[in-house]
This record gives structure tokens, C-alpha cells and sequence, in this order.
């Protein structure tokens, strides 16, 4: 029955993806065997230090870029070998929302007219009066408010947080299934980014919008995606992925327990007991042109092992967590001491 | 501001009203116009040039008569500009001569601007093949030669008509701005609105046309008014040196007929020579002033200061 597996397969889904850059001469494998899915109503956090591959990720499965290997399936169905059809009913379903709102709104086109164009594109308003309605129904979602006095503004007028708020009311135009949105709220002030979060939360409660949030803050993983999904990222790879509760309260793989211990205390005194740098045993990220042999993350490691250096980890259930974590020293303590 | 006679409070709590919507687009539109003062003077002076070529030839006539007998005859208050080598008046003649030049100039920079908007921003938004094989194209009609290709079609045809010899010249002058526009939309492509616009699948043309080369609106503007003065000096050139046909009334005809008729040498055929010639530097003047203008309008940025 193909219509019960088309509406089992999940919203998107992003089969070990790998994409490898080359760059002067050089191989950057700024994503390798990724796999992640997101279904209808689901968030899903990517978390992770800059250059561990999360905005990659996240454009793959906005169909940004074609994978160098592995595939991209959305709603079952690979994005490289889909009809005309499927395509149009993909793009329409998964937004992206820029990191930079500066660089993302056309600086010539009002704020009524960069929302217009897709609406009446796609066939969403007819008459000006309908477009107009649905303008201003958009910027009030996205608390542009009183939204008669955004219409005609153009980008250059506004400052980044409202820019933000128009960019991320272009995603919600086509109302689609899924938005994936690259540190979408970093050029927000705090209440903003608060008001935008619940916005979020709600769409995707009372409409059923699966989410992509990419970070690099905890907290806001923590506020955002607590009925969701968490995985963190390092240098390409997924190391650890569970529910967001899981992995804030019991970490398991080094790295997220190092990124935990990362958000600063406010009380001095438990601030003064904290080991600097998380535990980890340098501050330095390898370079992706020259990845550490076997597990990525062992030169930073403070539970690094000899067969660390040699093997590296794959995806597995930690014993006694919810979660999967790519760390041999969590996922099989055993073997190390049978073999020391 | 208003006083109205409206004594409800509430006032206060419409939120500004869109100051600029109680100004009629009229004089919103004039005071764009004027902000700049040169650019102002510019607009003038082309809407004067083309009101007097225009308009001027249906109230004077276009038929011009002459006496021969009166050739060379000095300025005067019945000839503002005196008379020319078959006495005929100067000022009647400038006044028909200036509608072959405008015409001329605006429909090949109007030729020359599409062509290379279009190839330019489909060549450097698709690349690969396409973009080679019109980055050859552009090659090879860069190194036609305009002069000598218009004299071998005026021997071999009648290049008798001045739309003929717009189309030519529109035809053979766009490669240069093709490749400035292909260079802008390569670095404009990558913009992330460009990108925000392909996800929202609104199709490549209107992310071309729509999104890509309005951005580049001032520049093309003032780059069809650098087209149609390029273009003027071009047709001008060529009636001077006599490589187009001399049949009808224009300033080109009028400075080659002032040229082979030596007019130089007399003094008072000064004005059949400096009056043609006058008017096309005006006219290239007033465009060129007039691009500042344009540059206000289309620039949103600028729009506010």
C-alpha cells in the first residue's frame, strides 16, 4: 500500500547525507553520515560550536545544496529524483529563514511587496484587497504591530530585529510544513527573541509545522525544543541525539557534557569551582581539512582511550539513557577493559 | 498639524499615519524631481530639447522654403539665426532637424540596453554553456566594426531610413554593458535574497527580472542615457562624415552641409554651424545631469536623505 507508507514516511529525512567541499585542493567533509528526521509537529535542535557543520545540514535538507552522498527524502521521496510535481509541493512545504537578515531581504523591495510576490505567485490572494489582508495578517504574526505602518517600510528603514521579523513572515507565506530556521533569533533582543520563540511553539502546535532550530545557545535549545528532539553536533558528525530533556539533564557524550558546563554560572562560587574550558583538554578545533584520526573529538577528550585514536564511534543507545551517543568509551566501557 | 474640528481624544492613539499619504503623488513626484538641483536642470533642459523637436515641427511646418538668392544672409529679426547656404531660415530648420537625432538616439540605446540587460542577466544568472556561448556572441560582435559595416549596407542598400540606422547601431553597441551587467549579476546572485526568493519557487525569471536586475535599475538608467548619447555622437558622426545618406533635415546633416559648403570660412554662417552643434551638447548635457536625478529616484537609499 503506498499510501501508507507515504504518510508513515516522516515530513523529511536526511539518510547518512555527506557533503564534502573542496577547497584549494583541499577536501573540507563539512558534513558526513548525517541522518535525522523531522516529522509533522516534531523540533528537532541542532546544536554545536561554529564550523561543526549544523547550517550544512540544515541547508541540505532545505534543499539548498545536493548532497555529496547519502540522500534527502522528503515526505518519502528523494529530492534528486523527484517530478516537477514533487519538487514545486517540496519548496513550498520547507522554508528556510536566513541567519542574516541584512543580506536576506531584497533592499528594493517594500515590506508589503516581499510578501506579496510569493503569495500571489503561488496563488494564496487574488485580489489586492485579499493580498493585503494577508500582509498584514503575516506581520501581525510575526508582532510587526500595528502592521499599517511596516507595509510600505523597506528594508533599509528597519532595524534588525523588525528585518528578522519580516524575513522570517516571507518562510510563513506559503504556510508551510516544515521551517528550518538558521540561528533565526541571534539578531533579536531577548524579549523578541522570546515572543518569536512562542510564535514558533504555537505554529507548530495549532498548525502542525515540523521545525529545524539551529543554535549554538543551550538555553534556547533547552526553551524551544523541551517536547523536542536535541542533537549536537562536532566537526560533521552527529555525537549525541535524544530528547532534549535527556540530553540537558544527563549528557552523555563528553563533548555535550563540555558544552553544558560551557553556560556560565551566575553564582560566583559554584562559578569558581568549575573547571576551565568544560573539562576539555584543549580549546582548539581541528581543522576540518586535517580531521583526527578515529574519533574526531579524542585530541580534546578528557575520556580518551587508545582505540579512540584508531576506530571511531558510531550512533549507539548509552546504556541506561534515552539517548544515542557516538562515543565507544560510553556506549561499550567493557571492551576497553577487556582489552587493556 | 490638521486642525480638525473633531474633538475626539482618541486621536493619539491612531498610530502616525503614513505622513507621506496626504501628499498627493504629484508633488511627491516633484519634489523627488527637484531634490537635486543639477539634476533638475538636466530634465529641463531634455524635456525643453524634446518639446521644441517635437511639438515645434507642427507649429512651424516642416516643409522649409528658400531663396536661394538670400544665402548667408546674416541674423535678423525676422531670422533669429539668419540663413543658411540655400536661404533657408536656420532656426526652422533646427527646430525640424532635433526629432531624427532623439529618435535615433533613444530607440538604439533602448535596443542596445535590452539586449544586453537580457543576455547579461541570463548569462551570469544560469552560467555554464549558455554563458559561454554568449560570452562568444559578445566577442564577436564587439570586433564588428560599426563605421565600416554602415558604409558597406549604405553602398550595397538605401540606407535611407534613420530607424534602420538606429536598429544598426542598437545591434552593434550592447557587449560592453552586457558584460558589465553579467559581472554585477554574478556577485548578485549570491546575495541571500536571491536564495530566500528560489525557496519560495517563484521562478527563475521573476527572481531575474524581478528580484536581481531592479537592484541594478540606477545603473542600467544611467547606462541607457550614456547609450543614447554614445548613440547621438555615433549617428551625428556618421552624417558628418557623410557615411549616411544626407536625405531629410537633422543637426547632422546640418553640420556636414555646413562643413562641405565651408560655412567656417564666413563669418556669417556662424550660426548654421554653432546652432546644431549647440544643441547637441545641450542635449548631451541635460541627459548626463539628468542621470543624478534618476540615480535619487531609483536609489531607495538615497530616497530618505
Amino acid at each position: 500500500m503506498p499510501e501508507t507508507t507515504g504518510s508513515t514516511a516522516p515530513l523529511i529525512e536526511l539518510d547518512t547525507v555527506s557533503q564534502v567541499f573542496h577547497a584549494k585542493g583541499q577536501d573540507l567533509p563539512a558534513v558526513s553520515g548525517v541522518s535525522l528526521s523531522v516529522d509533522e509537529g516534531e523540533v528537532l535542535c541542532l546544536v554545536g560550536e561554529s564550523g561543526s557543520g549544523k547550517t550544512t545540514t540544515a541547508r541540505l535538507a532545505a534543499g539548498l545544496a545536493a548532497p555529496t552522498g547519502g540522500a534527502v527524502r522528503f515526505r518519502g521521496k528523494d529530492l534528486q529524483s523527484m517530478t516537477r510535481a514533487e519538487r514545486h509541493e517540496y519548496r513550498r512545504a520547507v522554508q528556510y529563514i536566513h541567519q542574516d537578515p541584512y543580506a536576506s531581504l531584497n533592499p528594493i523591495r517594500s515590506v508589503r511587496s516581499t510578501l506579496s510576490i510569493p503569495l500571489r505567485k503561488h496563488g494564496l490572494a487574488h485580489s489586492a484587497a485579499e493580498v493585503e489582508q494577508r500582509v498584514d495578517e503575516l506581520l501581525t504574526t510575526v508582532d510587526l504591530t500595528p502592521a499599517e505602518s511596516y507595509r510600505s517600510k523597506f528594508p533599509h528603514q528597519l532595524s534588525g530585529g523588525q528585518r528578522q521579523r519580516v524575513s522570517v513572515a516571507r518562510g510563513l507565506t506559503l504556510n508551510p510544513k516544515l521551517l528550518i530556521a538558521d540561528e533565526s533569533t541571534s539578531m533579536l533582543d531577548v524579549s523578541i527573541r522570546v515572543s518569536l520563540l512562542n510564535m514558533f511553539t504555537r505554529l507548530r502546535k495549532e498548525e502542525g509545522v515540523g521545525f529545524i532550530y539551529i543554535t549554538h545557545d543551550l538555553a534556547l535549545a533547552k526553551y524551544f525544543a523541551w517536547e523536542g528532539r536535541t542533537a549536537v553536533m562536532y566537526l560533521g558528525k552527529i555525537v549525541e541525539v535524544g530528547p532534549t530533556p535527556q540530553i540537558i539533564a544527563n549528557p552523555q557524550h563528553p563533548y555535550t557534557r563540555a558544552l553544558l558546563d560551557a553556560v556560565p554560572e551566575p553564582d560566583p562560587e559554584l562559578a569558581a569551582l568549575k573547571k576551565p574550558g568544560g573539562g576539555l583538554l584543549s580549546a582548539e578545533i581541528p581543522s576540518l581539512a586535517a580531521l583526527p584520526s578515529g574519533c574526531a573529538f579524542h585530541p580534546r577528550c578528557p575520556l580518551a582511550q587508545d582505540r579512540c585514536r584508531t576506530s571511531s564511534p558510531q550512533l549507539k543507545p548509552a546504556p541506561g539513557a534515552e539517548q544515542d551517543v557516538a562515543c565507544m568509551v560510553v556506549t561499550d566501557p567493557a571492551s576497553s577493559e577487556a582489552s587493556a | 498639524m490638521t486642525a480638525t474640528s473633531s474633538p475626539v481624544p482618541d486621536q493619539q492613539a491612531v498610530p502616525t499615519p503614513a505622513k507621506s499619504a496626504g501628499v498627493s503623488p504629484l508633488r511627491r513626484l516633484f519634489s523627488e524631481l527637484t531634490r537635486s538641483t543639477s539634476g533638475f536642470i538636466g530634465l529641463c533642459l531634455v524635456l525643453a530639447i524634446v518639446l521644441l523637436s517635437v511639438v515645434g515641427p507642427m507649429i512651424v511646418g516642416t516643409s522649409v522654403p528658400g531663396d536661394p538668392m538670400r544665402a548667408w544672409e546674416a541674423p535678423s529679426s525676422d531670422h533669429w539665426l539668419g540663413l543658411e547656404g540655400a536661404g533657408k531660415d536656420t532656426l526652422h530648420l533646427l527646430i525640424i532637424g532635433g526629432r531624427t537625432v532623439l529618435m535615433v538616439g533613444f530607440l538604439a540605446a533602448t535596443i542596445t540596453t535590452v539586449i544586453a540587460v537580457a543576455i547579461g542577466a541570463l548569462a551570469g544568472y544560469f552560467g555554464g554553456r549558455f554563458d559561454a556561448i554568449m560570452l562568444q556572441l559578445t566577442d564577436i560582435v564587439m570586433t564588428v566594426p560599426q563605421i565600416v559595416l554602415l558604409a558597406v549596407v549604405g553602398a550595397f542598400y538605401k540606407l535611407d531610413s534613420p530607424t534602420l540606422l538606429a536598429v544598426i547601431v542598437g545591434a552593434l553597441s550592447w557587449p560592453v554593458l552586457m558584460r558589465s551587467i553579467r559581472a554585477q549579476v554574478l556577485s548578485l546572485k549570491e546575495r541571500e535574497f536571491v536564495e530566500a526568493a528560489q525557496l519560495l519557487d517563484v521562478g527563475w525569471a521573476r527572481i531575474v527580472f524581478g528580484e536581481i536586475v531592479p537592484n541594478m535599475a540606477s545603473y542600467i538608467l544611467i547606462n541607457f542615457i550614456i547609450a543614447v548619447t554614445n548613440a547621438i555622437y555615433a549617428m551625428v558622426g556618421l552624417y558628418l562624415l557623410g557615411l549616411a545618406p544626407q536625405r531629410g533635415i537633422n543637426w547632422g546633416i546640418m553640420i556636414n552641409d555646413a562643413w562641405t559648403k565651408g560655412a567656417m570660412f564666413n563669418p556669417d554662417a556662424m550660426p548654421y554651424i554653432i546652432a546644431p552643434v549647440t544643441m547637441i551638447v545641450l542635449l548631451q548635457l541635460g541627459l548626463i545631469l539628468l542621470t543624478r536625478t534618476l540615480d535619487e529616484i531609483l536609489n531607495p537609499r538615497l530616497r530618505d536623505r
